[in-house]
């Protein structure tokens, strides 16, 4: 038991420094900025003055560790300064947009991660049949297949020539539960096409993997029943790598968002960075990366964490 | 089906003594008549994109920008594909986005594999020090999502096609860093790098000559994977506004720019998506069939 605290918090203990890591690094990109900030807001007009200004009011005139510190103590604290198009408050922009992208990307994954991990343990117990062959082909294009064009093909069908759903998911922090969710099925669905067929592919791939090792055969051997040997054998060594390719697709789902809101013009967090991007209000689009990226670093955390305490050679130790 | 026969035509050559030896071109070909459907399918496709992509002027009625009509013309008449929001010929903006996304992913993929290939063996050669430092580089690179680190550094550089290329190649010479690197790794203990170094070769060479002709298959391997991955990331960029900029004719954001005609149940948008979707899917066919072929790796045993 004690490995196991052990292992567990050295990989909170590596995940914490990474997070710092990468604060440092979206920082410390803004910096290599060319040219400056000030200049960059007021454009060619500016005077010698005004930028000097402009730069005291932003505290650009401090050093840059200074800053950085002063800019993570703020965003611990729920401040991620404001913004430079519209000067408002940038945490008040993102805690909408926040939790609509969480809403739509937790739609997607319940639709998703039952279909994907059931379609994959079908692939593997059926190998080599013309289903495993079929849903080979089918998986391996659509994970070339860009979102967008997923996204389209929906919207043609589904809202233009059927009249089902609706093309524009726009919902208001007061739209009803079920009338949320009415509107974003078909971001969520192209969300789910796109996803599930790399989920399958890596929940085939472990279990083919798991029923090729020994043991299997020998339990095999003495003449186990197939359910028998699935759910007490296979099953226990198994969850490590479903639960991964789980929580990994889940990282995955947070940054596919970004496209897919942008087709259907869902007023998450992936809009707003694009929309950042395009008016280069830098504050912004920082504090969006730092979101998505520590996201993506915790779900990754998780599926570490949750692999280790999962590993039955680990829960009981010799 | 197609694989029972690959395996008894393997076992009989295991048998026989070893066959002459047969010029490249032979043997490729009779590789590629055993090839599954699929992986024809993909071949044809790719070979298709790159003669459109290289005969480009002479395969299009207009001009790559220039505008021939009033906008959104239905298909048909003088111009086959109707036009753009722009007026412009949408067949030509799509033969010639052809030219334009593949090559502008083909050169990002070849920087990326230079990058990372390079520093991937380096990592692995001098070990020590240097490894270490690469690879925790390269841990922290990889932790921000590459879709939203290069939303990123296009904010802070500028949208334009050379910041682009190199933004995209450095991000995803992580993913080839990692590769190269770890196949690497279990050449360098070869005795014949060990032989070199003892010889006094340099790190040049021993990278080059010794440990680059080893590492090929699974490089190649991935080069297609890494193509296809740019591909959509640039494809993607694009459409969001970010990438390829007007009037650069580019299929990414070509859908951007037509989209609207999805509510009136007009087709056109979807063309250079599909465009860019059936190129991945050839590519990856290809990919997956080489990897049978040169890993050994049957899970049909």
């Amino acid at each position: 038991m004690l490995k196991l605290v052990t292992l567990v918090a050295q990989r909170l203990g590596l995940g914490l420094l990474v997070l710092f890591a990468v604060s440092l690094i979206i920082f410390l990109g803004v910096e290599l900025l060319p040219g400056d900030l000030c200049q960059e807001i007021q454009g060619q007009g500016a005077t010698k003055e005004t930028v000097a200004a402009c730069r005291k009011e932003l505290g650009l005139d401090l050093p840059p560790h200074t800053r950085y510190l002063s800019w993570l103590a703020g965003i611990a604290q729920g401040d991620f300064g404001v913004s430079l198009a519209n000067q408002r408050e940038i945490s008040e922009l993102i805690g909408v947009r926040l939790s609509n992208t969480l809403f739509l990307a937790l739609v997607a994954a319940a639709i998703s991660v039952p279909l994907a991990l059931t379609l994959g343990i079908l692939a593997a117990l059926y190998r080599n049949t013309i289903y495993d062959r079929m849903v080979n082909v089918v998986t391996l294009t659509s994970i070339s297949t860009p979102e967008f064009f997923v996204a389209y093909i929906l919207i043609l069908f589904f809202s233009v020539k059927f009249g089902w759903f609706p093309s524009l998911s726009n919902v208001s922090p007061d739209t009803e539960f079920w009338d949320r969710v009415y509107r974003v099925i078909l971001p969520a669905t192209t969300l789910t096409l796109v996803v599930v067929a790399h989920m399958m592919r890596m929940t085939r791939a472990s279990i083919i993997n798991l029923l090729a090792s020994p043991y299997i055969e020998m339990a095999n051997l003495k003449g186990m029943s197939r359910s028998h040997i699935i759910l007490h054998h296979a099953l226990p060594n198994a969850w490590a790598p479903i639960v991964n390719v789980i929580v990994i697709n889940l990282a995955y789902l947070i940054v596919g968002v970004v496209v897919v809101e942008v087709v259907f013009v869902y007023p998450g967090l992936g809009q707003l960075i694009v929309d950042s991007v395009q008016k280069r209000d830098i504050p912004v689009v920082q504090a969006c990366s730092l979101i998505f990226a520590a996201t993506y670093v915790l779900l990754n955390l998780t599926a570490d964490i949750l692999s280790i305490i999962t590993n039955p050679r680990l829960l009981h130790p010799r | 089906m197609s694989d029972s026969v690959d395996t008894t035509v393997e076992q009989t050559a295991d048998a026989l003594p070893p066959p002459p030896r047969q010029r490249g071109l032979s043997v490729a070909w009779r590789e590629l008549k055993k090839a599954p459907l699929s992986a024809k399918f993909g071949l044809l496709v790719i070979v298709g994109y790159v003669f459109v992509a290289l005969f480009a002027p002479v395969l299009t009625p207009y001009g790559e920008s220039e505008i021939v009509g009033s906008e959104f013309e239905p298909w048909g008449g003088p111009f086959v594909l109707g036009t753009d929001n722009l007026g412009r010929d949408m067949l030509t903006r799509l033969i010639y986005g052809a030219r334009n996304t593949i090559g502008i992913a083909f050169v990002t993929t070849c920087l990326a594999f230079l990058i990372g290939g390079v520093a991937g063996i380096l990592a692995a050669a001098l070990a020590g020090w240097v490894d270490q430092a690469l690879s925790r580089l390269v841990d922290v690179l990889m932790a921000i999502p590459a879709l939203i680190f290069s939303l990123l550094l296009l904010t802070i550089f500028g949208t334009s096609i050379p910041t682009l290329i190199v933004i995209i190649a450095v991000l995803d010479s992580t993913r080839v860093f990692r590769l190269a690197r770890a196949v690497s790794l279990n050449v360098v203990v070869m005795d014949f790098v060990e032989a070199a170094r003892l010889r006094g070769e340099g790190i040049g060479w021993i990278t080059i000559r010794e440990v680059l002709p080893n590492i090929m298959p699974p490089l190649v391997a991935e080069f297609g994977l890494r193509f296809c991955f740019v591909f959509l990331t640039i494809a993607a960029l694009s459409f969001l506004g970010l990438g390829i900029q007007p009037p650069t004719a580019d299929w990414g954001s070509m859908v951007r720019d037509n989209a609207t005609l999805i509510t009136y149940g007009d087709v056109t948008p979807l063309l250079p998506a599909g465009a860019i979707a059936l190129l991945t899917v050839g590519v990856n066919f290809v990919v997956d069939w080489f990897l049978h072929k040169t890993s050994g790796l049957r899970d049909e045993k």
